[in-house]
């Protein structure tokens, strides 16, 4: 029996649904989409080139968020021990409290505020006269109530329109309070293109402010921090269990189930593994810069990923002994994954996938899908740049445009006392010969298929177009996608929360994925669906008073 | 009831005028309330006889959301109502919110209601129209006719020019008109003939030539009007003419402002370049 799918594959080209993806949009629009939707060449050629990281044309129904939540959502967010204070009106701080299934694990000593809602709660009144008194006030009321380590304040749109002079506010309450650490984001939602540059305001005050403050010796033979993973779903849980087994010491976790103190001693690490390059990579580089950490990319999302990426990290530390361990956990971990994958295999094999999340997501869970014989037929990003697409190759070549101005960039030079490589440049010319690639990665496209069609900040219509089109078997976004795509009867799977499942990374989360997968796609519920309109298109109705 | 808006540049005294032009408009016998939409509160100073008006927006802030209208105005010169909108300090806040919350709440309490039998609402707004804040007073319909006060100097006229092009985009969407120049004088050469002129490219007319005198500079030391002063001075009668000016214009409306080299063509035309 030929397949719906099969056929739709022979129907049409993918020039031909790029041309009917942007055929609707004024001719100005088009040409900008046009660029932003990439049709993926043979992997040995040339990548052609994707515009990325610009702004959405407004009237477009953007898979985008905001600076803002950005940086309070996805990078600050997940930090346990570190009060987030959302300077700005109620509603800011109340709709992006607790919607990103970060888990945490309270610690033996207990502190944990990810289960609050902090916020200034500014009036008309404050935006007529200043915020700044209230903002003071609020920091004050958290030390006296929680004595927290840290006080996080974030601007939300209005204190960018007033100006209130959220650092100094901070500077001065850190000298007040003497014991406790408290900083400012000027993360206001207007700035910038996406959330990417949320998570560059984040990361660059976490530098700034926290990374290096602790320097009591951190016990461990092996010691790596984990750069851009966000413990969605519990993730982070399972990574840290594989890497216990392995006998690795994750310092620092950039910044799920994080704690302040992960950060302060973040510079005693010997490796950084990226995970989420978009989210991350510029943390990874002034690492470097000043502690001489060089960095890896990693993924451990899937299990072959998880494997390689463990097998990297042991090979850097070129120690033996650790190699074989590392080795003895994977043969220990993968026969219940293959187990599980030969199950689902008979019904998933040849089933068709389509990811647009996040800025490495719809990257990494290509292998998940990869290893159970389903394939990508369309993916993209809602806030990367054109090296997470491309390769690290393109950087020299990025354009600068005034948004990406509009972001600082920290100088860093290397710390007077602390700066340390822990290799020498022999040493990583080496194991570059060796395959341990520093500083590298190759972005999306080269592990996408000829043919398939790689779209930048895809859109609400967009995303109908290209189910209805192209008919995958699971598409995968965040919670603005879910109900649209579930209608046009297709099982839609959220990558940013995961629904209510999880973890997904690891040897278990790749077992956890493959069931979740077979379920949604062995499940024909969506296509019995039927609107009433579908079955009656005509409908009659009376008056009640008839 | 007559709403009234006076904008001009800084410093060009249309607090003053304002205040000394309501001042005629009280011998003639009107009604007014003078509503000040600077943050720094000094536009009923005369009428009162000193800053003894506590701001909209102190109050709301003091006494929360329960605000009687009572509370906000205060009776000054010749039973006229004077209320100040306030704001925050210099360098915070948003004073441009702070004016749209105290107009909305001047409305709500009922100040401008028949039965306050108000025939004039005067506004006098800051500076130059900076932000939309300032430019409340001219939107939604809340003055109805704008008289910008000018002198002959350059920075004035421009400013002048700018206003004009803020009441064009008003007048559109609303009913909003520009009543006339009025000319602060500066005792610049050929004054009266540039303005006049200006007035004339703007579509407009110059409604009255204030002379400069001392004896506003002496009313303003003794926190009064020219006319409370001493009504006989002949300062007095100018702003009597000028209150009596606005009473009986009738001339409104949509402004036509010059392009910039119109402008310092016109300046030209009178000298003004060679003299500075």
């Amino acid at each position: 029996m030929v397949t719906a799918t099969k056929k739709k594959m022979v129907q049409w080209d993918p020039a031909d649904i790029k041309a009917e993806l942007i055929k609707k949009y004024p001719p100005k629009v088009a040409r900008k989409r046009a660029k932003q939707i990439m049709i993926n060449e043979a992997l040995e050629n040339e990548t052609p080139e994707i515009t990325a990281n610009v702004r959405t044309t407004p009237g477009i129904i953007t898979m985008r968020g905001c600076t803002y939540a950005g940086c309070k959502g996805v990078i600050m967010g997940p930090t346990r021990d570190i009060v987030n204070l959302v300077h700005g009106p109620i509603g800011c701080s109340f709709y992006a409290w607790l919607t990103r299934r970060n888990q945490t694990d309270a610690g033996p000593d207990g502190e944990n505020y990810i289960n609050y809602c902090f916020s200034t709660d500014m009036q008309e009144h404050d935006i007529i006269f200043g915020g700044e008194k209230k903002l003071a006030a609020a920091v004050q009321e958290i030390y006296d109530l929680m004595h927290p380590k840290s006080i996080a304040i974030f601007a939300t749109c209005p204190v960018g329109l007033i100006g209130d002079d959220i650092h100094t506010v901070a500077k001065n309450m850190k000298e007040k309070l003497g014991d406790c650490n408290v900083y400012a984001f000027s993360c206001e939602g207007y700035k910038g293109v996406s959330q990417s540059a949320g998570h560059h305001i984040a990361n660059n005050q976490v530098f700034r402010h926290i990374v290096g403050e602790n320097n009591t010796p951190a016990e461990g033979e092996f010691k790596i921090n984990l750069l851009g993973e966000y413990n969605i779903g519990g993730d982070g849980f399972e990574i840290d269990r594989i890497f216990k087994k392995c006998g690795i010491t994750n310092l620092a976790t950039f910044s799920g189930n994080s704690t302040y103190d992960q950060f302060a001693t973040a510079h005693q690490a010997d490796l950084n593994a990226v995970m989420c390059h978009r989210s991350i990579n510029y943390v990874a580089d002034m690492l470097e810069t000043k502690f001489g950490i060089p960095w890896v990319k990693v993924n451990f999302i899937g299990a072959n990923a998880t494997a390689k990426s463990l097998r990297k990290i042991a090979a850097y530390f070129e120690d033996q002994a650790f190699i074989d361990r590392v080795e003895a956990v994977i043969k220990e971990e993968m026969p219940e994954v293959d187990a599980a994958v030969a199950d689902v295999r008979s019904r998933t094999e040849g089933k068709t996938a389509m990811l647009f999340v996040g800025g490495s997501r719809a990257h990494h869970y290509q292998e998940l899908f990869k290893e159970m014989g389903m394939k990508t037929i369309s993916a993209g990003y809602e806030f990367a740049h054109r090296d997470d697409y491309e390769g690290r190759q393109v950087l020299p070549n990025l354009k600068v445009d005034a948004d990406s101005r509009n972001i600082e960039e920290i100088e860093v030079e290397a710390d007077e006392t602390r700066f340390n490589p822990r290799k020498t440049p022999e040493q990583l010319a080496a194991l570059e010969d060796a395959g341990v690639k520093f500083k590298h990665y190759d972005g999306l496209a080269p592990d996408m298929d000829e043919g398939t069609l790689i779209i930048d900040d895809l859109n609400q219509y967009e995303a109908e177009k290209l189910v209805e089109i192209m008919k995958p078997d699971i598409f995968c976004a965040g919670i603005k996608e879910k109900f649209s795509i579930m209608k046009l009867g297709v099982p839609m799977k959220q990558l940013h929360s995961y629904d209510s499942g999880g973890p997904y990374a690891g040897f278990q989360g790749a077992i956890n994925f493959y069931k979740e997968i077979d379920r949604l796609t062995s499940s024909k519920v969506w296509t019995y669906l039927k609107a009433p309109w579908q079955e009656s298109p005509e409908l009659t109705a009376a008056y009640v008073w008839e | 009831m007559r709403k009234v808006a006076i904008y001009g540049k800084g410093g060009i005294g249309k607090s003053t005028t304002t205040q000394n032009t309501v001042a005629g408009l009280v011998e003639l016998g009107r009604n007014i309330m003078v509503v000040g939409c600077d943050p720094k509160a000094d536009s009923t100073r005369l009428l009162l006889g000193g800053l003894a008006q506590k701001s909209v927006l102190d109050t709301l802030r003091e006494e929360g959301e329960d605000v009687e209208l009572e509370d906000i105005r205060k009776e000054g010169y010749g039973g006229t109502w004077c209320v100040e909108s306030g704001g925050p300090e210099p360098g915070v806040g948003c004073a441009g919110r702070g004016i749209i919350t105290s107009i909305n709440m001047l409305e709500s309490l009922g100040a401008y209601e028949e039965s306050e039998e108000l025939d004039y609402a005067f506004y006098d707004v800051l500076g130059d129209v900076v932000c939309g804040g300032f430019a409340m007073p001219i939107r939604d319909g809340k003055a109805e006719e704008i008289y910008i006060v000018v002198s002959g100097e350059m920075m004035a006229m421009y400013a002048a020019n700018n206003i004009s092009k803020g009441i064009v985009k008003f007048a559109q969407s609303g009913s909003v008109r520009l009543g006339g120049l009025i000319c602060n004088s500066r005792a610049v050469d050929n004054e009266a003939e540039m303005i006049e002129n200006f007035a004339e490219k703007l579509g407009t007319k110059m409604i009255y030539f204030v002379p400069r005198n001392n004896d506003v500079q002496r009313a303003e030391i003794n926190r009064k009007t020219v006319i409370e002063w001493k009504p006989e001075v002949s300062q007095a009668d100018a702003y009597r003419g000028l209150a009596k000016a606005i009473d009986e214009n009738d001339n409104f409306v949509v402004p036509t402002p010059l392009e910039i080299e119109e402008l310092e063509a016109l300046l030209m035309e009178y000298g003004l370049m060679e003299a500075a």
